[in-house]
């Protein structure tokens, strides 16, 4: 079943990534006209042609990465909302720590932005303890106060210093544009800090995270973890400021880890697959937006991101919308070949057994359908095996219709037999047991008889000693019965 | 000899507050090795507080709290604390398995990771409470009663002698509860010491062997039968009549005079 899911899986990612190459390429060929041709460009990007890439692409699956782990902690402790925060706190504390080096010192920006973004979460606190303040409304103040201040000053500074500040409106937006390979010593940093801590704190973080007051109870310092997780929580946004921009960072915190969430319920195994997410989403946006010039980074890498949590939402086996809808319909074929099969007995009941094929115009009437829905139900049958139909001419050259006589297969037998006991013994059990009026138990045992499972139904027979006759006297069809394939009339007529 | 013993737990005058408001005055209580002590009081009596007050997770204003001769951080391995079931985050991805492995952790210490002898234990707390076979279910689908078993299961593994169980009854199924009570008393019967706060006045008194009553202040202490009076109880209940009435009321339908219980 679900190595069958899988193989369609693999087919539509298959299929959309074809469809979605030309999209990108059409695109691409838009913008570069001056520019050299698109194949070229692409053929240069993943071929990692020259050391500019090399430092683009890296930087990229970096902050991929580095999100992507820290993320799968944001949002399982269900601070999406704080991250979000906190990336746009840093912006006034960039913008100080510029005007205070007078270049692009990293170290300063950084001493900066974990300044400001540490007076910003200071000042929510604040607002929490001493007013009636909700924690999301203190956020979304800081958050937007912050970012305006940071903007202010920014803009400010590029406009007192001429040419001189060029590139701080990368830390809005994000670009690629200048990346050294200089720049990517920070989030190398990062990445071993957050991997040298999760796999040394592993267990500490998780039972922090899960039950703090447990945690305290073992003698965990669970605050003192907490605010390890956040420092490095502010490095790893300030580190990614460069490439992605403020507004956009706390996407990439959110976006793969929630992904990851639709696939896994284990920490461990969450924190691999949203960072093989983030990593993924970095390199393809990466890509993107080098191919067109004109497309910013950060933009780009979160519509990635946002692109493969669609993917996943709609694809994955296990809980994907689009195999639970194949599921869901397939239960509903079954269930109506199922009913089909146990009209079919019904008819051959009413015959008391006498022949072993029945007239399609007998099971309409059964059924109480029209005469072509019924003609494709049995189709159905036919086609999975259950039944076999002739055309008997009911005289020859007369004007008569034919009339389609309808004989069910071995395994049509057996599943029509099973449905009858499965439906029979359910009233019965009901009626028995759990004293429901006779006329109360059929629309229940209409649905239980398809779910109902052989264990159950031995159980049943069992707490029922083998029942023959069902509360409105007709026969609960035994395994025997199943397993020879026919019922014998004498049988049938017993009382 | 046993007399030079230190005593599972020893409360000398706590004091506790919150936010400068005090939520628990001089409480002084001793229990002894083997019991069986239910914590029972009206809503906000401090009875959870008192639980984290013994465990460190509050700390105490004044007064002191010795568990076993020795302050509760230097005892940690020796005391096993159940939350209430409300204080988690039951969306986070941990499985059943997980959660009772966390039990370990004091045993293993920082920085380790979690041995294989402490997997197999593990396993064996969860079939002790018959959920075995929900080990790798992410825990936030079990029920409300196979949740408590899984932090019932997690008490198991901190193998500890002294228990302190916030609420474990709340919101559990007749079965689960039924469970619960088996294993507080097999646990108490190995020697082992518990103190669990109640809410049920119905149940508290053939469940517990000890019962402390709360309300801010220690009102009593002592042996279910001296304790479970009805003077004492509407000390405890202040006034709030109805719940001893509802008491009664549940007497009578038992066709018993309410004297003879209260």
């Amino acid at each position: 079943m679900f190595l069958l899911i899988w193989k369609r899986l693999r087919c539509a990612l298959l299929l959309l990534a074809l469809f979605w190459m030309p999209c990108v390429l059409s695109a691409a060929q838009i913008s570069s006209n001056l520019e050299q041709d698109w194949i070229n460009k692409a053929f240069r990007f993943w071929t990692f042609a020259d050391s500019s890439i090399q430092v683009i692409a890296l930087g990229a699956i970096l902050i991929g990465i580095n999100c992507g782990l820290m993320g799968g902690y944001v949002v399982s402790r269900r601070l999406s909302m704080f991250g979000d925060t906190l990336s746009h706190a840093v912006l006034p504390g960039i913008a100080v720590g510029f005007m205070i080096s007078q270049s692009r010192d990293e170290v300063a920006l950084m001493i900066g932005a974990t300044f400001s973004g540490f007076v910003g979460v200071g000042i929510i606190s604040l607002l929490k303890r001493y007013t009636k303040m909700k924690e999301d409304s203190a956020m979304g103040l800081v958050l937007s106060g912050f970012y305006a201040l940071g903007i202010c000053l920014i803009t400010y500074l590029q406009k007192s210093s001429g040419g001189g500040m060029a590139g701080l409106e990368s830390y809005l937006f994000g670009s690629l544009v200048g990346l050294s390979s200089d720049d990517l010593i920070p989030l190398c940093l990062c990445l071993a800090m957050i991997i040298l801590c999760f796999v040394l704190l592993n267990k500490e973080l998780l039972l922090s995270g899960f039950d703090p007051s447990f945690a305290r109870s073992v003698g965990l310092p669970v605050d003192l973890l907490h605010f390890c997780l956040w420092i490095l929580l502010a490095f790893c946004i300030v580190s990614s400021l460069q490439i992605i921009g403020v507004v956009l960072v706390s996407a990439l915190l959110i976006i793969p880890a929630a992904t990851a969430g639709l696939l896994t319920h284990k920490m461990s195994r969450l924190l691999l697959f949203s960072g093989i997410l983030g990593a993924l989403t970095g390199i393809i946006g990466c890509f993107l937006s080098f191919l067109v010039e004109r497309l910013p980074a950060g933009p780009v890498i979160v519509l990635c991101s946002a692109f493969l949590f669609l993917t996943v939402l709609f694809f994955n086996p296990v809980r994907g919308i689009l195999p639970s809808w194949i599921r869901t319909r397939k239960r509903g074929q079954r269930i109506r070949c199922e009913n089909t099969l146990k009209a079919c007995y019904q008819v051959l009941e009413e015959s008391s057994f006498s022949s072993q094929s029945f007239s399609q115009t007998s099971l309409a009437r059964r059924r109480r359908k029209s005469d072509a829905e019924i003609e494709r139900e049995i189709d159905v049958l036919i086609r999975e095996g259950y039944a076999t139909r002739q055309i008997i001419l009911l005289e020859q050259k007369s004007e008569l219709p034919s009339e389609n006589m309808i004989s069910l297969t071995p395994s049509g037998w057996e599943i029509a037999t099973r449905m009858i006991r499965n439906h029979r013994l359910w009233e019965l059990y009901l009626t028995k047991e759990a004293s429901y009026a006779p006329d109360h138990v059929h629309d229940d045992a209409e649905k239980i008889e398809h779910i109902i499972g052989e264990k159950t139904v031995r159980e049943l027979e069992r707490i029922l000693d083998n029942p023959r006759r069902d509360p409105h006297g007709k026969l609960i069809p035994s395994q025997n019965d199943i397993d020879r394939g026919w019922l014998s009339p004498p049988l049938v007529t017993e009382k | 000899m046993k007399a030079t013993l230190p005593k599972p737990l020893e409360i000398h005058d706590l004091t506790v507050a919150y936010q400068k408001k005090p939520v628990l005055y001089g409480i002084d209580m001793e229990v002894e090795a083997g019991s069986l002590v239910g914590i029972i009081g009206p809503n906000g009596a401090g009875k959870s507080t008192l639980i984290k007050a013994v465990m460190g997770i509050i700390k105490p204003v004044d007064g002191y709290v010795k568990i076993f001769g020795e302050t509760t951080r230097k005892a940690i391995t020796r005391v096993g604390y159940v939350p209430q079931r409300a204080s988690v985050d039951w969306d986070f991805p941990v499985s059943a398995m997980d959660v009772v492995l966390m039990g370990r952790f004091s045993h293993a210490g920082w920085f380790r990771r979690i041995s294989k002898r402490d997997r197999i234990f593990a396993a064996e707390c969860l079939e002790q409470m018959n959920m075995l076979p929900y080990a790798n279910r992410q825990i936030g689908n079990l029920s409300g009663g196979q949740q408590q078993r899984v932090f019932l299961a997690r008490a198991l593994a901190q193998q500890s002698d002294l228990y302190l169980m916030d609420e474990p009854f709340e919101g559990v199924d007749a079965i689960t509860e039924k469970a619960i009570v088996d294993l507080l008393k097999s646990l108490r019967n190995q020697g082992k010491t518990l103190l669990v706060v109640h809410h049920d006045l119905s149940t508290a008194k053939e469940y517990f062997d000890q019962l402390a009553l709360l309300n801010l202040r220690l009102v009593a202490f002592g042996e279910t039968q001296d304790v479970f009076t009805h003077e004492l109880l509407q000390r405890t209940y202040g006034g709030k009549l109805t719940v001893l009435s509802e008491i009664g009321s549940r007497q009578v339908e038992q066709k018993q005079p309410p004297s003879a219980v209260l």
